[in-house]
């Protein structure tokens, strides 16, 4: 225990860091290796009437062109949903439409500009709570909103949340409204891929996920697992953004017609406006809380703007619904969370994915209510701290807990003199 | 259509035939198969793909390649001795974990190096001044002052001071 614990340890791969000798996927370099880019969609929402690209395909220097029709598998990934190329529905703006492949970008992007498309454009909605709406323009046809197992929102319920705000002596309502983020890592998505001499197709991937893209990647190329090798390991900062296929299948895709090494790199510009945001998060709080700081009832609604496809959004809303009302005992809580489609990029996981963004809601909802009832805010986190065997909103058992210690090392640290009455409180008994 | 340019890259001379619309770091990257300068946006706004260019540190994807025709560019390839000794400033950063994914780490070490050839002995705001060109998203930026504030000889503990 003692070589480690509580020790610094340098990083295993720390001097190829500073060396500069720390090879990431962009540095690879392979002879006659092709470039590719992507024509993305122009509009938000729309449907492609027609699509040519033979002024692309006559381009000197232009080794292949690919739409839709020359994915070799399934076009579609994440539940059948997600086009890799454009079919007809453009949901987002900057879908894929086509890639091509060429000796350098420059002809690549000169390719795309020859690439003639024609979109009839649709009204798109960008606003999760006007996409709720009836007449509100439909991103997919099932309708705007994700249907979860309970319905059109996920639901938690504990105990009677009406007898508990009637019990309480203060209600505290507050909406927290998180917006957009893009993870934005330094280094933008790229993948080389090519064939070895087994046929075995190579992707080198900047995937935070290598399993799961390899889930989504045999259908897409019909090729098994034996046939695909995905070389990873080396990330320039992740934090969520590169757990969705954003350039492997397209580099693979083009490997396999071109039989020749295809590098895919994202510019920084496609990193910020096509690949996965953590979407925008809206919480409406209703607590009630007695004179003596026990928190009676908690009822919530959120909502959740998961873009144009669900990949993890639905999932975020599930994972976020556990951690609602924080790490207290509360006897009556009801939550409702939705998952709203819009014409927008897809959300998906970013840094402490769906739980931080619900903690500084609950948190700021503590300190109202020791504020209302004229309680120091620290007390009524002791008196409400999950105990040893409580259970959760969502039924759960609490096991290991811990607040009330981390409570006082906190209080600790930031020379804080707790009273002796919570000083004597523990996680193991209420 | 090509031109031919020469320039001193690391102490030895080295030629590539480039477009006029190359950039260093297309040049550096894809023609000279030089690892650590690092493509992060390529509109000069991350500070990833910094070198020194006669000493000073500059942006290699905003400089056209045919410009650096007879000059010195230095990246971190050549920080080490020959022996494989590490830069001080290297072995500082190690020291400190200063580098978590790495990605934006060599630009940080170049103009760290340019810094402490300029102004041997900087405070702790010339520090931040110098590195305040480069973006880390992993958020190593106190590490990095740390291990600056270790090689000049202060000693770097005052974390977030």
């Amino acid at each position: 225990m003692t070589k480690y614990v509580g020790k610094p340890i340098p990083r295993y791969d720390g001097i190829g860091h500073v060396t500069g000798a720390t090879a990431y996927v962009d540095d690879i370099n392979m002879p006659g290796m092709l470039y590719a880019k992507v024509l993305r969609s122009p509009v938000h929402k729309g449907v492609m009437k027609r699509i040519d690209v033979s002024g692309a395909e006559n381009l000197p220097g232009v080794a292949a062109v690919v739409t839709a029709k020359d994915v070799p598998g399934k076009n579609r990934y994440y539940n059948d949903e997600q086009p890799v190329f454009v079919e007809d529905h453009i949901r987002y703006r900057g879908e894929r439409i086509a890639a091509v492949a060429a000796v350098d970008e420059d002809t690549a992007m000169e390719a795309l500009e020859k690439i003639k498309i024609e979109i009839e454009e649709q009204p798109p909605v960008f606003d999760p709570f006007e996409a709720m709406k009836p007449a509100a323009p439909k991103v997919r046809p099932q309708g705007n909103l994700w249907i979860f197992n309970s319905g059109e929102s996920r639901v938690v319920t504990k105990g009677d949340v009406e007898k508990g705000f009637a019990e309480s002596d203060e209600i505290v309502e507050r909406t927290y409204t998180e917006k957009m983020n893009d993870m934005a890592a330094i280094e933008p998505h790229v993948a080389v891929a090519y064939t070895d001499a087994s046929d075995r197709l190579l992707i080198h991937t900047v995937s935070q996920a290598r399993h799961f893209h390899l889930g989504h990647l045999c259908p897409i190329f019909n090729l098994p697992l034996s046939k695909i090798c995905l070389v990873g390991g080396t990330v320039g900062g992740g934090f969520g953004g590169k757990n969705e296929v954003q350039t492997e299948h397209v580099a693979g895709l083009l490997a396999l017609k071109l039989r020749k090494p295809v590098k895919y790199r994202l510019t920084r510009q496609e990193v910020l406006q096509c690949t996965t945001k953590r979407g925008a998060f809206y919480f409406e709080y209703k607590s009630g809380v007695k004179k003596n700081g026990k928190v009676m009832a908690y009822k919530i609604r959120a909502v959740h703007d998961i873009g144009a496809y669900n990949t993890m959004g639905a999932y975020a809303v599930e994972k976020h619904s556990f951690y609602i009302v924080g790490p207290y005992d509360v006897p009556h809580v009801r939550y409702d969370g939705y998952a709203v489609f819009t014409n927008k990029p897809v959300s998906s996981s970013m840094r402490g994915f769906s739980t931080i963004n619900v903690n500084y809601a609950h948190e700021v909802q503590m300190d109202l209510m020791a504020e209302a009832i004229g309680m120091d805010p620290w007390e009524i986190r002791f008196i409400n701290a999950w105990r040893e065997g409580d259970i959760a909103p969502n039924q759960w058992k609490v096991v290991a807990a811990g607040l009330i210690e981390t409570l006082k090392k906190t209080a600790e640290l930031e020379g804080v003199k707790l009273p002796p009455h919570l000083l004597a409180m523990s996680s193991q008994r209420r | 259509m090509k031109y031919p340019l020469s320039f001193t890259l690391n102490g030895g001379n080295v030629d590539a035939l480039v477009k006029p619309t190359d950039t260093l770091l297309d040049v550096l990257k894809e023609k000279l198969n030089v690892q650590s300068p690092k493509r992060g946006c390529d509109t000069g706004d991350c500070g990833s793909c910094t070198v020194l260019l006669n000493g000073n540190p500059i942006r290699s994807c905003l400089t056209l390649a045919l410009t650096v025709e007879g000059k010195n560019i230095q990246t971190v390839e050549s920080f080490a001795s020959k022996e494989g000794k590490l830069h001080p400033l290297q072995q500082a950063f190690h020291n400190h974990g200063a580098a978590q994914c790495g990605f934006c780490t060599p630009g940080i070490l170049i103009s760290a190096k340019a810094l402490l050839e300029q102004n041997p002995h900087p405070n702790r705001k010339e520090i931040v001044e110098a590195i305040s060109g480069h973006l880390c998203r992993c958020g190593t930026y106190l590490e990095v002052i740390e291990a600056i504030q270790e090689v000049v000889g202060q000693s770097g503990k005052e974390k977030g001071k």
